[in-house]
């Protein structure tokens, strides 16, 4: 008998270190994983299906609550696609108020995913500091749209609600406080020394595994590939910024090599980028009009005489969302099709988890700030051609398959 | 499912809850560790999060129920150890909201565990969790006060 033997260990679908039901499967050898697999579609609510059904408008509310940190993300991608299919140009104003939404958003998201990193490697005094700095900006958003969380804002054609003079002071006030934390947070987060002997070294993507599994967002920059959709395909008042370029670990003077410390260092430094736009946008902001058609109806039938097919991509706080939507004289979208961050995130686990340590693997999943309930719109297919999301009905037919063949 | 008589002196001290996610969207969820940080700071009413359902006096549920969760669900509220709460927060995990007509729910929660409190909203704010909470409470005291006076 040999004396190397490995174990199975499997940790959700409900555990306290994910926020989400999903299933990790892993092969470990002593302390150090050996192989892993991935269950998804636990969260699986058929967004697509249900899309099918409703009109236009209808959809954007929908779309908002696959995810509800990047909820301004999957609505935009659907607006742009939609758009692009249709042919309606969105208002200068509109695009600038688009990106304000879009940054807050992602300065949110950054800090949200920043405590709960901190939270894995058993640091709950920054979750704790983290989570009370992001309140600031979500009450710059509730007075803003009118929520805290799922704002309602966008439309197809503009934003439903302009951003009124007498809301900049707001603005710049939630501006000038990031400035002054910033330097602090950047200090407690990256300059620590706890989390840099946690996090230096842990899931390593490599540039080239990075490329060969299409890793996207901060994920995919921190392994040193310049990929950012604001920057390749620009939309809303991204063109208009000229120095928007992708976030790399060599700003912060290191040699990017993909590991957890890497897309630390990208999220903070873009929570700064972030600002900085918010600022661009604030003292560039055009005059005008925020909205197309603001009655619905009229911009349903609009729709309704359209034929043809649209893609909207948008850079979401955890990489490019995507949306395809072929339009066929109908009140809503003949297809839909939603493509999420953690889809093509989530295969890079695979890879990371590559001689990982027991104790690492809540920070390495943490690490590509997945986002289960994004990614759980489709049936997985494995290598075997497995269906992995099974509804009931399914079950209920193989095993009457399986009765019938041990039956004869 | 026969639920026992919830006693009051076995949940006279601090409650502690499981936060159980069935298919949510992540906005409830956020919101529930919103309700923990220093602004709203729920853990002064001695409302903590803890790690396994077998330590929890509070079952927080959030989202609809999907087909592939339903048994872990069940699971889960059995492992809780008497007596119990069940705290369903948003509107999809109440309602089913906006996923009405989804093939793959086996929802809303109700169907299968006995709900004590229905906290609205799509997300609710912090502030109504808290409420939704103390809800709870004052249900069981109430209860406490009935079954007091009936004996």
């Amino acid at each position: 008998m040999s004396t190397r033997q490995t174990y199975p260990l499997h940790i959700g679908p409900t555990h306290p270190a994910f926020k989400e039901p999903v299933q990790f499967n892993f092969e470990i050898e002593g302390e150090r994983v050996i192989t892993c697999d991935i269950e998804f579609g636990y969260t699986h609510r058929a967004v697509e299906h249900i899309a099918r059904e409703r009109n236009f408008i209808q959809i954007l509310y929908l779309l908002e609550r696959i995810c509800g940190i990047c909820s301004v993300s999957h609505p935009m991608a659907y607006c742009l696609a939609v758009e692009q299919a249709a042919e309606i140009e969105v208002p200068p104003r509109a695009k600038y108020i688009r990106t304000i939404i879009g940054e807050l958003e992602r300065l949110h998201s950054h800090l949200l995913w920043t405590g709960v990193a901190a939270h894995e490697i058993g640091f709950d005094t920054l979750f704790l500091y983290t989570w009370n700095i992001r309140e600031k900006v979500l009450d710059c958003l509730e007075t803003i749209t009118g929520n805290r969380i799922n704002y309602g804002i966008l439309t197809i054609g503009g934003v439903r609600r302009d951003i009124t003079p007498d809301l900049y002071p707001v603005l710049q006030e939630t501006l000038d406080y990031y400035y002054d934390v910033f330097e602090r947070a950047r200090e407690i987060i990256l300059d620590n020394m706890s989390i840099q002997l946690r996090c230096k070294n842990v899931g390593i993507l490599s540039h080239e595994n990075a490329l060969a599994y299409c890793a996207v967002g901060p994920t995919a920059r921190a392994s040193g590939v310049p990929r950012d959709v604001r920057v390749d395909y620009p939309v809303n008042a991204y063109p208009d910024i000229e120095w928007l370029k992708p976030v790399s670990p060599l700003d912060a003077g290191r040699e990017p090599r993909g590991d957890v410390y890497d897309r630390m260092i990208v999220r903070v430094h873009e929570i700064h980028q972030s600002i900085d736009i918010i600022n661009f946008c604030m003292e560039n902001m055009p005059e005008g009009a925020v909205d197309v058609e603001p009655k619905a109806t009229k911009m349903i039938s609009t729709l309704k005489k359209v034929q043809g097919e649209g893609i909207g991509r948008y850079e979401a706080p955890r990489g490019e969302v995507s949306h395809y939507d072929i339009l066929d004289n109908r009140e809503g979208p003949l297809l839909m099709k939603v493509k999420a961050p953690t889809y093509s995130n989530g295969i890079t686990w695979m890879k990371m988890f590559d001689n990982v340590e027991i104790a690492d693997i809540p920070i390495v999943i943490a690490s590509i700030d997945p986002c289960v309930a994004c990614a759980d719109r489709m049936s997985f297919v494995d290598s075997g051609g497995r269906r992995s999301i099974m509804t009931s009905a399914d079950l209920h037919r193989l095993s009457v398959e399986k009765q019938r063949r041990i039956g004869k | 499912m026969i639920r026992k008589k919830i006693s009051l002196k076995n949940l006279k001290r601090s409650l502690w809850a499981f936060h159980l996610n069935t298919g949510s969207c992540n906005a409830c969820d956020i919101e529930i560790l919103a309700t923990l940080m220093p602004r709203y700071d729920a853990e002064r009413f001695g409302i903590k999060l803890v790690g396994t359902p077998r330590h929890a006096d509070v079952l927080l549920v959030t989202g609809t129920v999907t087909e592939k969760i339903k048994d872990k669900v069940l699971r889960v509220y059995e492992q809780v150890p008497e007596p119990k709460l069940v705290i369903v927060i948003g509107g999809c995990g109440s309602t089913k909201g906006v996923f009405q007509e989804s093939y793959a729910m086996a929802g809303p929660i109700d169907n299968f565990i006995p709900v004590d409190v229905f906290i609205p909203g799509c997300p609710p704010r912090p502030e109504a969790i808290v409420y939704g909470i103390a809800k709870a409470w004052e249900k069981i005291e109430e209860s406490e006060k009935r079954n007091g006076a009936a004996s």
